[in-house]
């Protein structure tokens, strides 16, 4: 008898339904959006964006609607031009919006709001199916290393001149690493080097150093070890990651990637942005950090600072009065973390020998005041004044922190009363004021958004035709089993949606042919029970006896062919870049979701069909 | 199995043929693996490539490689990398074209640098070699005797020769996704070899005495059925891949249906024949069973 447990049953019933919801909002599509909110962060009322909605009329924007949501407005437009005029209207200086409101594009799903709700999202579109801009940044992780050792450099110079040990020179050191890796101090014959071991030890504790033999006079090698070399390397990269997703989130462009590719590069997407020039400026800032005492005297009425001294806005919101003397600044930074010590979270920093001296002789002689770190970012601008391009050096500076010096301290040092948030978001600002790497672009990549439309377009259609011929096909070879094929593998698509879309996966062009492949070798474990079937059948074997014998003969037959394509499939992962990972993606959970649905929801459905205590004579498998 | 010769020949003068067009032609590399500049252009009415050329070669580029893409009025341009970044190329870019057309519009600019070029190339060779590595591990580790799994690696080789001989032979630009789709060609035309082996194994069980040839012709045969269907509506999709997907898709596609048509191929001519050349048996797959010293007394 062909029976089926009713756990499964259940099981696979609640995965599909799970499943139709989560893969739901990729029906509806989305509209090119602008989303405006109060620079005070209070809510936007119905006066308020009925006076927004006549300022973007008046400016000939040509929007399709628009809506409060959440106390920000949502305007919509029916293409990337309109909302890249309408996103300049907000911005511009002349309607005035600009005082008021700052905007973001993004992309407004078209879904029902009850989908919304539950945080449903569809998959996001990549720029190939999107149009925008693409760069590939290139990080000089090797120039980070160098920059730590010239740091180093300094630092056992001084050293030495401080504990009054006389040495011939320091040179550079490569040992057992592709880039120079250490520091040789040559020193003349008859040092005690026991002495010179422990001057190092005391400004550079983490430097490993011990005794080398050199033709004349004596020396003591400092090499950074593999794993400090690779900890450089990576500091690097992660602090422009962090510096870069910062200035990305402040172009307000919608669905925006950065992430790291490879050992020394970093990835980011831009969809439906189209002018490279104005976002390769912003990206290419150039951030350092100033560390200064806060001025004591009063903070002047007409804000105008006194002499020595200058105002400066905290990026929390009110003005803050510091000294001109600097004490210490970004490049004198080893590193900055964040951790959670015994007085709760803390951003533990540490400078190099030089703004350590400084910074002991400040807190010393100020114990009790409170010192500032001042983020600078400087960037070039083109501006075009009387028809001439000139360009421009603009600069921003803000206080990210000020806190009360409660101790004497050098090089290293920690500021806490913290949350832990607080604590990671001030780590990475001056980690990315540090910013140890330049960065260059190796690639970039303009896409129209035409050209994203045709893509998808295409992607879509060739999908759906696919389909369609695939789902004739099988009803005319296996009639009824055809049809419960169809619909295993209709199930089948609407799953891989569904994890991609939870995934959050970008979904590129080549994403869309790994669905369609999917779907083409799904049929092959249906193929498999089938053909099994047939034969049983053949054997003179009952039908009922047929299909449960088909599913059990088939299952290692299944289960083996799908292997070796998985294999393929996450060996494409690890290698793969961009889209290519998007494939391999698909590809990789379309075999998973393919075994289930063929495996578990065929049989359900046969079972629902054929099972029980009914009398089949005969089954209708062509 | 009679006939295995007249398919070793055949394989052997494909796979020859691969090789020499593959040293001697080589691949055309797109900008991918190269580095270079690549431009999409969509003009209003149907381009003029001629035109489009020699615009490009009159503004001082190099070779300009002009090519219509997917219709009448889109056209890709292939230039070798000039250093510039893409803001700069394209006001230049445009100036170039306004003059073939004044409507004509950028619709896809890449920049790749040289260095990320070479880095995706020995990527795209170590996915290959990796793949191909880990998938030989399972084939000896799954199958028993080194017959078969001679022959399983050997189908296996056999595929994406094939797809790089024919890329090569006709010029086809390769670029990342074709790699993807060789991949997948790996991975997906061991099925059918693996499908056919274990058929081989459970015909075996049935009748351990019949000759080894006839054996695996049963077991081609039970599972020929199959083999074709699976191929033939995979075919189906991606050939609407193929006319449907656009030029962007047309490289993986084309490296798909080569792929699964040759896996097909190898997998029921094969990878079985080289299994019962290297003198398969029974034995190989099941240990001689030890009889019961009791059932041997008189």
């Amino acid at each position: 008898m062909l029976e089926y447990a009713r756990w499964k049953y259940i099981l696979v019933g609640v995965v599909l339904a799970v499943a139709l919801l989560f893969a739901l909002p990729n029906l509806f599509g989305d509209d090119f959006a602008i989303q405006i909110a109060r620079k005070d962060h209070n809510a936007i009322d119905a006066p308020q964006l009925a006076s927004i909605e006549t300022t973007l009329k008046q400016a000939g924007v040509a929007f399709t609607r628009v809506e409060l949501d959440n106390g920000n407005v949502i305007v919509r437009f029916a293409d990337n031009d309109a909302q890249l005029k309408g996103r300049d209207v907000v911005k511009d200086e002349k309607t005035g919006l600009n005082k008021t409101y700052v905007n973001a594009m993004m992309y407004a799903s078209r879904a029902p709001r009850w989908i919304q709700a539950l945080g449903l999202r569809a998959m996001p579109l990549g720029l190939d199916l999107r149009g925008g801009l693409y760069l590939l940044f290139q990080v000089d992780v090797d120039g980070a290393v160098a920059k730590l050792l010239s740091t180093y450099d300094q630092d056992l110079r001084r050293a030495l001149e401080t504990e009054k040990i006389p040495f011939t020179d320091i040179t550079s050191l490569q040992e057992d690493s592709d880039i120079p890796n250490g520091l040789r101090v040559l020193l003349p014959a008859g040092t005690d080097l026991g002495a010179v071991r422990a001057a190092i030890k005391k400004v550079q504790p983490d430097l490993g150093c011990r005794d080398a033999a050199v033709a004349q006079g004596a020396a003591v090698d400092c090499v950074m070890s593999k794993q400090q070399v690779r900890e450089r390397r990576d500091f690097a990269i992660t602090s422009n990651i962090t510096t870069l997703r910062n200035r990305v989130n402040a172009l307000g462009v919608s669905e925006p990637i950065v992430q790291r590719q490879g050992l020394d590069r970093i990835n980011v997407q831009l969809p439906g942005v189209q002018n490279s020039a104005e976002v390769k400026s912003t990206l290419g800032k150039v951030a350092t950090l100033e560390y200064r005492l806060e001025d004591p005297r009063p903070m002047p009425a007409n804000g105008r600072a006194p002499p020595g001294a200058k105002i400066y806005m905290h990026k929390d919101g009110y003005p803050v009065m510091l000294k001109r003397a600097i004490i210490a600044t970004g490049d004198q930074m080893i590193n900055a973390t964040s951790s959670s010590g015994q007085q709760g979270p803390a951003v533990s920093v540490t400078l190099n020998s030089a703004a350590g001296e400084e910074m002991l002789k400040t807190t010393k002689a100020n114990l009790g005041k409170r010192m500032g770190v001042v983020f600078i970012e400087q960037r070039r601008e083109v501006t075009e004044v009387d028809g001439k391009k000139v360009e421009r050096d603009v600069k921003e500076e803000k206080v990210i922190s000020l806190a009360t010096l409660q101790g004497v301290f050098a090089t290293r040092f920690e500021t806490t009363g913290l949350s832990m948030n607080e604590a990671r978001e001030l780590a990475l600002l001056l980690r990315g004021g540090a910013l140890a790497a330049p960065i260059s672009i190796a690639n970039e990549r303009v896409i129209g958004p035409q050209l994203g439309k045709a893509n998808i377009e295409k992607g879509v259609k060739a999908l759906i035709i696919g389909m369609a011929a695939l789902f004739l096909f099988m009803i005319l070879y296996y009639q009824v089993f055809g049809v419960v094929a169809d619909l295993v593998l209709l199930a089948n698509v609407i799953l891989l949606g569904a994890l991609l879309s939870m995934l959050h996966v970008a979904l590129s062009l080549p994403g869309i042919a790994g669905i369609i492949l999917t779907v083409g070798m799904a049929v092959d474990a249906n193929v498999l029970i089938y053909e099994r079937i047939r034969e049983e059948l053949r054997n003179g074997v009952s039908p009922q006896a047929s299909i449960k014998a088909g599913f059990e003969k088939a299952f290692s037959a299944i289960l083996d062919s799908n292997v070796t394509t998985f294999i393929a499939g996450v060996v494409l992962f690890v290698f793969g870049t961009g889209a290519i990972k998007g494939f391999a993606i698909v590809l990789s959970i379309g075999i998973l979701t393919s075994m289930f649905t063929a495996l578990m929801g065929s049989r359900a459905l046969l079972t629902l069909m054929f099972g029980g205590k009914r009398k089949i004579t005969k089954l209708a498998i062509g | 199995m009679a006939t295995r010769r007249v398919w070793y020949t055949l394989s052997a003068v494909l796979m020859i043929g691969s090789f020499v067009s593959f040293i001697m032609i080589g691949l055309n590399f797109a900008i991918d693996f190269t580095g270079g500049i690549s431009v999409e252009v969509a003009f209003p009415q149907d381009a003029s490539i001629e035109k489009t050329r020699s615009a490009f070669e009159a503004a001082g580029y190099h070779e300009p490689q002009v090519k219509a893409f997917g219709s009448t009025r889109d056209v890709s341009i292939s230039l070798k990398t000039t250093g510039e970044s893409a803001e700069v190329l394209r006001p230049k870019f445009e100036k170039i074209l306004a003059s073939v057309d004044p409507q004509a519009r950028i619709s896809d600019l890449a920049v790749v640098g040289p260095q990320v070029g070479d880095e995706l190339r020995n990527s795209a060779i170590k996915s290959l070699a990796v793949t191909l590595v880990l998938i030989a591990l399972y084939i000896i580790l799954r199958f028993h005797t080194w017959r078969l799994s001679l022959g399983a690696i050997l189908a296996v080789m056999h595929d994406p020769i094939l797809v790089l001989g024919v890329f090569s032979f006709t010029q086809t630009p390769f670029d990342l996704s074709v790699v993807a789709a060789i991949l997948a060609v790996i991975g997906y035309s061991l099925n059918d070899t693996v499908i056919v082996f274990d058929r081989i194994r459970e015909r075996f069980e049935h009748n351990r005495r019949q000759a080894s040839d006839i054996t695996l012709d049963q077991a081609i045969n039970q599972t020929l059925s199959r083999t074709i269907m699976t191929k033939v509506v995979t075919s189906i999709v991606v050939v609407a891949l193929l006319l449907l997907g656009g030029p962007a898709l047309r490289g993986f596609s084309e490296a798909l249906l080569i792929g699964i048509v040759a896996g097909t191929y190898s997998s029921i001519y094969i990878s079985s024949a080289i299994a019962l050349s290297c003198g398969l048996k029974a034995e190989h797959l099941f240990p001689p069973e030890r009889k019961d010293p009791i059932d041997e007394l008189p």
